[in-house]
């Protein structure tokens, strides 16, 4: 994202770096308002009557044009947006027309456990890909190389909920390595204490070990797929940013210097890649976040995507537009910081 | 001899007029495409994908539609069935050849919308700069920003679940790197000398744009698009698997392997096939989009 275009003109008397931070901040401003009025709109389009879905059909006229009047329908679409900026940034995304409940309470419910699976991805992800990029620069050409093309390749043009089956198919109904579908076992549901919605951490917090176990081994599969995903990107990013330090001359004087190949690699030249892997590495993260829909629902992981796709085939427009608004931001948000990020550690970009 | 001569009129270095040298400089592309292996399966694969789709009702072996209860979950290689049949006794095979033509009129959908949107956009405020750049790039950013399947997901929720609908999702999703890529492009053209002579002989905004910055934008484009078509099927997919794209009894590929899902751990091939079929179309459109990218866009390059 092209945050802001600072030419260093303009009004003189603000110092330059003011200026920046008044641009972003306003920039992230307008992307979310654009975000909720897109939400908002989509809101409005839907065929489903809103007033309908509360009061049911049998309702006589006068409920229903008390409801029509309470939900503000009466009013300009400005007025209405307005309204529901004004929910949103007290967090209430309306009740769900399933159970009842406040949308937010169930997304606070359900999404530990997207961010539990798409934390664990991301860390397979980095712990894999990085090495396998830096390998397949210093080795450019080898046979390493080769692995690491094919793996990014087949992993741009998998389908991964098909992946996800076929995951489930062999390691879950053939070898029998891994748990099943969901997070934990039927026998272990809710033995630990919630504490932070986590159940890996949970487990450990109450030394639980036969829960950590098995639910471990609910997550490692799941996890291991987004992972292989991101793994596809940072490699190969990784391998480019790589590749351009090592044709940088300051790794040729180390290396006339005498300065051992691991040095010369890890010290010197994977050095100057560390911020810009850290951007890849936040935006690859977001991705996950949307990966993990599809995810979700192949493994029945009770999370955000499965609770977007749920409510979105039962009609729950509370739930779909609350998921998609808080999904839409956190990815915002992230992209902002691997923004941040790039500016604050790389002194050129000041 | 007759090919010889031809070989060399288009190899020529002194063009006689500007449709030789057009024609000279496509087939010398196609020559350094030639040679690229990966990007020659890639292609094979996708021109073997329309014909298969042309040729459904010759190359089917069954009716893809026709249920025969008595034959449900056929295992692969059975007389008749290759691929065996699904929950319903339909040919898996049969299935899989009338979906490419789904999977291709989606394909072709999107490849049109979303790239004239963008190039639409992004000439727009490229060429026009000042507020409309503003205003323009602000809404491509608020798009961007957004992630996609989950976009696409709510529009789909919005206007009911359905083959086209799942393109207009994608579409609105897709459009915003050609925007990006199209307005710097449009910077680059717009200050150029040539742009100035033409304005001086008195062309209009509407005139350079669709004669002199659209032809220079498209090849960049077209590689773009090649590049994203992988990512295309695998959205399009995901939005049938879920339901919300072509509906029952329509043999699309995401909407088959969401059928098979319930047999997967006892008839693992009823979700199989269709899965791999997928994979083959956006692995050969990756390899072409990286050939293409090559032969058309070098400095994109790794």
């Amino acid at each position: 994202m092209a945050l802001t275009d600072n030419k260093g003109e303009g009004r003189a008397s603000l110092p330059p770096w003011i200026k920046t931070t008044l641009l972003t901040i306003g920039s992230i401003a307008v992307t979310m308002l654009g975000l909720l009025f897109i939400t908002f709109i989509i809101g409005r389009v839907m065929p489903i009557d809103p007033v309908l879905a509360i009061v049911g059909e049998r309702a006589s006229q006068s409920t229903y044009d008390a409801v029509f009047l309470e939900l503000g329908l009466d009013k300009p679409l400005i007025v209405q947006f307005l309204y529901y900026l004004w929910d949103v940034l007290h967090l209430d995304f309306g009740t769900s027309l399933l159970n009842a409940r406040p949308v937010s309470e169930d997304i606070a419910r359900v999404f530990p456990a997207t961010l539990e699976l798409a934390t664990l991805g991301i860390i397979i992800g980095i712990l894999l890909g990085v090495p396998l990029g830096v390998v397949a620069a210093v080795r450019k050409g080898s046979w390493i190389d080769q692995i690491a093309r094919v793996l990014a390749l087949v992993g741009y043009s998998m389908p991964i909920f098909w992946l996800g089956l076929m995951g489930l198919l062999i390691f879950y109904g053939i070898l029998g390595w891994v748990g099943g579908p969901g997070r934990v076992g039927i026998f272990y549901v809710d033995v630990v204490p919630s504490v932070t919605g986590l159940i890996l951490v949970d487990a450990l917090l109450d030394g639980n070990w036969d829960v950590f176990k098995d639910a471990f081994s609910h997550i490692i599969l799941p996890a291991s797929l987004l992972g292989y995903f991101s793994l596809a990107y940072i490699s190969r990013m990784t391998r480019s940013f790589m590749l351009e330090q090592l044709s940088a001359e300051y790794v040729t004087t180390a290396r006339v210097k005498g300065m051992s190949e691991w040095d010369v690699v890890w010290k010197h030249a994977f050095k100057n890649i560390r911020v810009q892997l850290i951007t890849v590495i936040a935006l690859s993260y977001a991705n996950l976040l949307e990966g993990s829909v599809l995810t979700e629902i192949i493994f029945s992981w009770p999370g955000i995507g499965s609770y977007i796709t749920t409510a979105l085939l039962s009609a729950d427009m509370n739930a779909v537009l609350g998921g998609t608004v808080v999904v839409g931001l956190i990815f915002i948000l992230l992209n902002i910081f691997s923004d941040l990020l790039y500016r604050v550690f790389d002194p050129r970009a000041r | 001899m007759a090919e010889q001569t031809l070989r060399e009129w288009l190899l020529t270095d002194t063009p006689t007029s500007r449709r030789h040298a057009k024609l000279s400089a496509l087939y010398q592309g196609w020559l350094s495409f030639r040679s690229n292996t990966m990007a020659m399966i890639g292609l094979g694969i996708l021109v073997a994908l329309v014909l298969i789709a042309v040729a459904a009702p010759i190359l089917s072996p069954h009716d893809p539609f026709v249920q025969d209860l008595g034959n449900r979950l056929l295992p692969l290689g059975t007389e008749g069935h290759v691929f065996g049949t699904d929950s319903l006794g339909r040919d898996i095979l049969s299935r899989l050849i009338y979906g490419a033509r789904i999977t291709l009129y989606i394909v072709a959908l999107v490849a049109l919308i979303a790239p004239v949107v963008g190039l639409l956009v992004g000439t727009v405020s490229g060429y026009a700069g000042g507020w409309i750049d503003v205003v323009l790039m602000r809404i491509t950013d608020i798009f961007l920003a957004f992630p996609r399947l989950v976009l696409a997901l709510a529009f789909v929720a919005a206007l009911g679940a359905g083959i086209e609908n799942a393109v207009l999702a994608i579409s609105l999703t897709a459009w915003p790197p050609y925007a990006r890529i199209a307005r710097a492009e449009t910077l680059t053209i717009r200050s150029s000398d040539y742009i100035a002579a033409i304005r001086l002989q008195g062309a209009g905004a509407l005139r350079i744009i669709t004669r002199h910055i659209w032809p220079l934008c498209i090849s960049s484009l077209i590689v773009r698009v090649t590049l994203d078509m992988a990512g295309i099927i695998l959205a399009a997919a995901g939005l049938g698997f879920l339901g919300l794209g072509a509906q029952p009894p329509s043999p699309e590929w995401g909407a088959m392997i969401s059928e098979g899902r319930r047999f997967i751990l006892d008839h693992w091939w009823v979700a199989t096939m269709p899965g791999l079929a997928i994979f083959t179309v956006s692995l050969a459109f990756n390899l072409l989009g990286d050939g293409l990218r090559d032969v058309l866009d070098p400095k994109a390059g790794e």
